[in-house]
């Protein structure tokens, strides 16, 4: 008994000391686990949205990653179909995976015909209803809805534009975007004026342009290395909220990008996706993702990349956060550090003829170690308890008080979540390493208290 | 077996790094079941000699043995677990921990001393008993008066029933009345359980109460009264 109910009746006696110090650990814990449920809604939000973009691991022929990209007809992979099946029927992967759809991306130069206008533009052919279902994925109940793609029930020329191509192809009025500003100097349209050559191709078939035309015709390069013209038919235009994807994105349905690049040719794509249930199923699902392909498709030359190697600024914006995070948990742990440090010091002081009458009665120093020690760990305790607590109030009173913002790589303002409750490694770990850090910083206090001169202790005035 | 002995003993203090020699040539024997009373003036080393008796502090030079073992090589764990078994110290300012009941204070070196809880919790009413303080047992230090505390202090030493009980000026800080009352206590108490007791005082009343006197000044013994000397005298 006697130590730790000694440590806690000193505690009890100086209250308003012990409250003081409790104070700055329940700041502390409370600083920690509000920004660390910031950061989580970040990584939360950021992981979201490229899972849903770009699904946990895409099969790609060997070297598009690298050299590949918008060259399809020298990167495609031919058995996709095959290979999509296949994957489905895995009884390892199957019941990990959500969706499996081809795309096919390439590079093209899109052309507003009414306005002589054109922009190089990066495509993407999808299948609608399983992109709509990628869209679906949300194993962090992020507070946004999913989003369904425009291209819904559309025709099958039907495209959804970056508002960047929409301004520069000069489509906002037909488009009904408001904000959309038009080039002051018309003298220097004749920078982006479509090539003479690629006006005629596109103009070969096309009827007199006209007020309102939403339109576009997007130039591809076949498989057989042929310009090739198809037309467009725009719905919308969509802020991606990256001005460079902006200027470049034009979406549409796969089988018509197909059509485009390989013509009567047998069709290709040049990523499948996959979507797992959860993020942390990615290495096992690789793993026998790569059996899978060695055993049976070793000759179509394909490769996996992952989620964190599709998009580097997941990892990025996550190291930068969790910098910024570690930096905050070490100045707060010296904080609660000096702040223990120093409770224990005066509790030193000022106990000092009772630490010289205990050893003259025959306390052991690492007795009177153990007395220091236990009050720096219950200060830590209840600190780090009552520091929880009050984080994880704090952040529900946050979650429902209707603060809306708009995170990084959105366009949209959703509601401000702070993943505090449920996420018991970082409440775990925070209570932990502020129990960690009074035990420690009541150490060298105790350590002091336990060397004290007998004589010189009951001297003590 | 006496509970102290001590020969050639030299203590010095460092002041302002000058040595400031304390006690010098202290050769005492505190005889078993006695009543010695360290007497002398403030500053002429009583407390030195006890804090060295009570083997909270280590002499410069010279042998101190205790209850037959010499202390001298014994380390500082051994040395507390020593003083656990072997010493009570009754201090001037009675020095209960203000967070434990008088209850609590007593039992606390008998649990040092390593005694089983059925035979602490008897011995620990007994002793507040003894000091009549039984009514008391779960009141804070602070909740009783100056003659109380001193009460539970000297039940607190008297329990673990140690060779030798060390009272550094117990009656300093108490009126008069109450100082001769905490005297008496103490002198009963060492008669019935046998106790060997030294008590520094310059207080002539509590140089009555002696067995053995001895008489020290300027870090010296000047002169040592053995009960039979003392009972002749006075015949």
């Amino acid at each position: 008994m006697r130590s730790l109910s000694i440590a806690l009746r000193n505690l009890l006696r100086n209250r308003r000391r012990s409250l003081t110090t409790l104070l700055a650990m329940i700041v502390g814990a409370l600083a920690i686990l509000l920004f660390g449920g910031f950061s989580q809604s970040i990584k939360n939000g950021l992981e979201t949205g490229f899972v849903r973009t770009s699904g946990h691991l895409q099969i790609q022929h060997r070297g598009y990653y690298l050299f590949g990209s918008g060259n399809p007809a020298a990167y495609g992979i031919r058995d996709y179909l095959r290979i999509i099946e296949r994957v489905k029927r895995d009884p390892a992967l199957g019941p990990m995976l959500t969706v499996v759809t081809p795309i096919l991306q390439m590079g093209g130069i899109g052309g507003n015909f009414a306005a002589e206008r054109s922009k190089t533009v990066f495509a993407t052919g999808y299948i609608v209803g399983e992109q709509n279902l990628l869209h679906e994925w949300n194993d962090y109940r992020f507070p946004i809805k999913p989003r369904r793609s425009a291209l819904t029930d559309s025709g099958p020329d039907a495209a959804v534009i970056g508002m960047g191509v929409a301004r520069i192809l000069e489509l906002c009025a037909p488009l009904d975007i408001v904000d959309c500003p038009l080039p002051e100097d018309t003298s220097t349209r004749d920078g982006a004026r479509m090539p003479a050559d690629i006006a005629a191709l596109a103009g070969h078939d096309q009827p007199a342009a006209h007020q309102g035309d939403t339109r576009i015709e997007l130039l591809v390069a076949t498989a057989q290395g042929l310009p090739n013209v198809g037309e467009l038919h725009v719905l919308k235009a969509e802020s991606l909220g990256i001005k460079e994807l902006d200027d470049v994105y034009v979406a549409m349905h796969l089988a018509n990008a197909q059509q485009l690049v390989f013509g009567r040719e047998p069709h290709q794509a040049t990523a499948i996706v996959l979507q797992l249930r959860h993020t942390g199923q990615i290495p096992a699902a690789r793993a026998q993702l790569q059996r899978l392909l060695d055993r049976e498709f070793a000759d179509d030359k394909l490769e996996i990349q992952d989620f964190g190697t599709l998009n580097p600024t997941f990892g990025q914006t996550i190291t930068f956060f969790d910098t910024v995070f570690t930096f905050i948990a070490l100045l707060i742990g010296v904080i609660v550090l000096f702040t223990v440090g120093n409770t224990m010091s005066t509790a030193v002081v000022e106990r000092t003829v009772e630490i010289g009458t205990l050893r003259a009665m025959g306390l052991r120093r690492g007795g009177i170690r153990s007395l220091f020690v236990f009050e720096g760990l219950i200060l830590g305790a209840v600190g780090a308890v009552m520091g929880v607590l009050v984080a994880i109030v704090a952040a529900e009173l946050i979650n429902h008080g209707g603060v809306y913002w708009t995170p990084p790589g959105r366009v949209d303002r959703i509601p401000l979540t702070l993943y505090v409750w449920g996420e018991t490694r970082s409440l775990v770990g925070c209570a932990l390493g502020l129990i960690l850090v009074a035990t420690v910083s009541a150490w060298w206090p105790a350590r002091r208290a336990a060397r004290l001169n007998i004589v010189e202790a009951l001297r003590h005035v | 077996m006496n509970p102290v002995v001590l020969t050639g003993v030299n203590k010095s203090y460092l002041l302002d790094a000058i040595g400031v020699p304390a006690l010098h040539g202290i050769d005492l024997e505190v005889r078993p079941d006695r009543f010695t009373v360290l007497c002398g003036p403030s500053g002429s080393g009583k407390t030195t000699l006890l804090n060295l008796m009570g083997c909270i502090d280590r002499p410069d030079s010279g042998q101190i043995v205790v209850a037959g073992q010499a202390v001298a090589s014994l380390s500082d764990d051994a040395l507390s677990d020593f003083r656990a078994r072997n010493f009570g110290f009754i201090f001037q300012n009675f020095n209960l921990i203000p967070v434990l009941t008088a209850f609590e204070n007593v039992e606390y070196p008998l649990r040092l001393a390593g005694m089983a809880a059925a035979h602490r919790k008897q011995r620990v009413l007994e002793m507040l008993e003894a000091v009549g303080l039984g009514d008391r047992a779960n009141h804070l230090p602070g909740q009783l008066s100056g003659g109380q505390r001193q009460r539970v202090a000297i039940a607190r030493a008297l329990a673990p029933a140690p060779q030798l009980v060390l009272a550094d000026e117990p009656t300093a800080n108490l009126d008069s009345h109450t100082g001769a009352a905490i005297i008496a206590l103490m002198r009963r108490m060492q008669r019935e359980q046998h106790l060997s007791v030294v008590f520094s005082s310059h207080d002539p009343h509590v140089l009555a109460e002696a067995d053995d006197a001895v008489f020290i000044q300027d870090g010296a013994i000047t002169a040592i009264e053995r009960q039979e000397n003392r009972a002749a005298a006075a015949s």
